[in-house]
């Protein structure tokens, strides 16, 4: 039996099946089931649950066959706009964030950086802040 | 369904499936049926009559360059393979007692494993259809052993279901069918199908209903021995006085439609997950020193590279022995390029603006793994489970049991995470201590009574921290595909790119190895026009 799913139907479900999971995208070798991780909320909670995973905990990044760049004393941070379209849309091996991170989490996270590492940016980045920057369409899988 | 009953029909049939709760399990099944697709593979490349003295560059000692060379070997081809590591094989990597792994941050693990223990940070599992894998297997002498793919009797567990508790896989996706079976039996009887389904038809899927939900003649999922041939007995068929089997009584209709259920279910529809998998005898790695002796003295190792150029009569790259600090330019005329793109990215490359562009459009995963060696074998001596996955919602997202030395005494690893996206980022920002005691913590949820007690050591590998591929795999998505892929599998004059990242078949070797074939044959057929 060979069945095409409507396009309604496949909407529908992907309504009922949208809560805060994470699902196993499409693609690739995964672990499959869903996860339910803590919802992380002030800036550092949100730097020490997702961006340090790369950037590490203490903000230096490190080199190996390339660079995970530094956040700590970087001056690439003086300005609010660039790091928010970094984290929103993505650079290189970085994926965007926005989608596993709402704006509000982002904005926390880049405030939280540019004043923590030895960064002294201290006009907080807002949600608004992060709005404005074009958001991509959420993809996933490989 | 008979093709006369027409597309309406079907798609109310549909409907009413979805109304009673088999929604997303339909959806993931379908969407994965859909995608579902055969390897391409039809057989090594056949290349042969290569231009005397022509000369190839392959960057990167992963199974697509080991296989490139190989075949460009083969061809006639002069190669030399540059790599940025110590040892050759790339993502397709064990970790075994003696080891030692720094990751970027500096963060260094000894690892403790017993002698013939491993984890396979990278690839640990190969489906029956990759047959390009396969057949390089079977030719450079890898032996393959069952992998243990799909076990009825691992544990579920969700913490927003079951009283947290973790149950049994058989008897959760028991009573998820069970129950969807009495639903849609009676929608039929209820005579809402009547418009949807012709007479004939819906005493056929009455029938199927009966049977495949394992429904009393009443068209009932009820506790009974039917639903307990299925789900699991409170007291098992036996022997003598007490042979007599007892019933298990249902889980709660609500808990049954936990997400964490049918998903877990739903897992092993994928193509890429359906069984016969396999595993090599002695650790995932015994696939990329097969390769390696293949292509035996062409590696240069320790290889960092800086710039990949090209002009009209080759390909110029420049490299650092990460050792010695000492400068090399090799020269060739042709390169196969398969260092992972977010690496790539960060070389000075020369290549097209639209190559370019492609390259820094794809980012990666960071999936998590973790092994955990215990002292003994609790989960088969204790729980009945030999091999196969224990799924729960939490950062680790499964426990994975060996699929090898079944039975045996002494001290087993088993996989303590496999996390990816959120839960991956979480372990992976932790300090490797910190990682064994999130695996032990969340892991007791599921083996409370000897997960702590029985373990001995651990090792994690936090892919985004992997120095020679800062992350695990390409991450493609539609739009990026439709804009780049093409751009990015198509040979830019002298170079030309392969691995995971250049296939539909991404994080899987397979990816690697068909990505490579193409590659290789886009170069010897320039090479030969040239």
């Amino acid at each position: 039996m060979t069945l095409r799913l409507p396009l309604a139907l496949a909407a529908l479900a992907v309504a009922v099946a949208a809560p805060a999971l994470a699902q196993t995208p499409a693609g690739g070798d995964t672990g499959g089931g869903v996860v339910r991780v803590a919802k992380p909320v002030t800036g550092q909670q949100v730097y020490e649950a997702v961006c340090a995973a790369c950037h590490m905990a203490d903000a230096r990044g490190g080199t190996g066959a390339a660079t995970i760049p530094a956040l700590a004393a970087n001056p690439r941070l003086a300005g609010a706009a660039y790091p928010i379209t970094v984290v929103v849309n993505g650079k290189g091996a970085m994926p965007s964030l926005a989608g596993p991170l709402d704006d509000a989490q982002i904005a926390a996270a880049i405030s939280y950086v540019r004043t923590s590492f030895g960064n002294a940016y201290s006009k907080p980045v807002t949600a608004a802040d992060v709005a404005r920057i074009p958001h991509p369409a959420r993809g996933g899988g490989h | 369904m008979q093709s006369g009953t027409g597309l309406p029909t079907r798609r109310q049939l549909l409907s009413a499936i979805a109304a009673v709760g088999g929604t997303a399990a339909l959806y993931q099944a379908m969407t994965s049926l859909g995608h579902a697709a055969e390897t391409q593979f039809t057989g090594p490349p056949n290349l042969t009559g290569a231009r005397k003295g022509a000369s190839v560059i392959v960057l990167g000692a992963g199974l697509a360059g080991m296989l490139a060379a190989h075949e460009l070997t083969k061809a006639g081809y002069k190669v030399q393979i540059l790599e940025y590591q110590d040892r050759a094989g790339g993502r397709n990597w064990s970790l075994r007692g003696g080891d030692t792994y720094t990751e970027l941050g500096g963060a260094t693990q000894k690892v403790g494993f017993a002698p013939g223990n491993y984890l396979n940070p990278g690839p640990w599992r190969i489906p029956h259809h990759h047959r390009t894998l396969l057949h390089y297997c079977k030719a450079f002498g890898v032996a393959l052993e069952p992998f243990i793919q799909f076990n009825h009797n691992t544990w579920i567990h969700s913490s927003t279901a079951f009283g947290g508790k973790p149950v049994r896989f058989n008897a959760a996706a028991a009573d998820f069918e069970g129950n969807v079976a009495e639903l849609l039996a009676k929608s039929v009887n209820q005579k809402a199908l009547d418009d949807a389904v012709t007479p004939e038809d819906r005493e056929r899927l009455l029938e199927a209903l009966k049977g495949w939900g394992m429904l009393d003649k009443d068209y009932k999922y009820a506790s009974n021995l039917r639903s307990a041939s299925h789900r699991g007995y409170d007291r098992p068929p036996g022997g003598g006085r007490s042979g007599a089997p007892i019933p298990s009584a249902l889980y709660d209709f609500h808990d049954v439609l936990d997400p964490q259920v049918w998903t877990s279910m739903a897992f092993f529809m994928g193509h890429e997950m359906q069984t016969t998998m396999f595993q090599p005898v002695g650790g995932m790695d015994m696939i990329g020193k097969a390769f390696a002796r293949q292509v035996d003295g062409l590696v240069t190792y320790n290889a960092k590279v800086s710039k990949i150029a090209q002009d009209d009569r080759g390909v110029a790259v420049t490299y650092a022995d990460t050792q010695t600090g000492k400068v090399t330019v090799a020269q060739a005329d042709w390169c196969v390029c398969t260092i992972p793109l977010g690496v790539l990215n960060q070389i000075e490359t020369q290549v097209t603006d639209a190559m370019s562009a492609a390259i820094a459009a794809v980012p990666y995963s960071g999936q998590v793994k973790i092994g955990l060696e215990m002292k003994r074998r609790f989960w088969e001596e204790d729980d009945s489970i030999y091999g196969g996955h224990s799924f729960t919602d939490q950062e680790i997202a499964l426990i994975s049991y060996p699929n090898n030395n079944l039975f045996g005494n002494g001290p087993a690893v088993l996989l303590g995470a496999f996390a990816r996206e959120m839960g991956a980022y979480r372990l992976a920002g932790m300090t490797p201590e910190q990682r064994l005691e999130a695996a032990l913590q969340q892991g007791s949820i599921l083996h409370p009574a000897s997960y702590r007690k029985e373990f001995s050591n651990g090792a994690s590998v936090a892919w985004s921290r992997v120095p020679w591929t800062l992350g695990c795999c390409a991450r493609w998505t539609e739009e990026s595909r439709k804009e780049h892929y093409q751009t990015l599998v198509t040979m830019d004059r002298r170079i030309v790119l392969a691995g995971e990242h250049a296939s539909y078949v991404g994080c899987w070797m397979e990816g690697a190895l068909l990505s490579s074939i193409d590659a290789i044959s886009q170069l010897h057929k320039r090479a030969l026009e040239a």
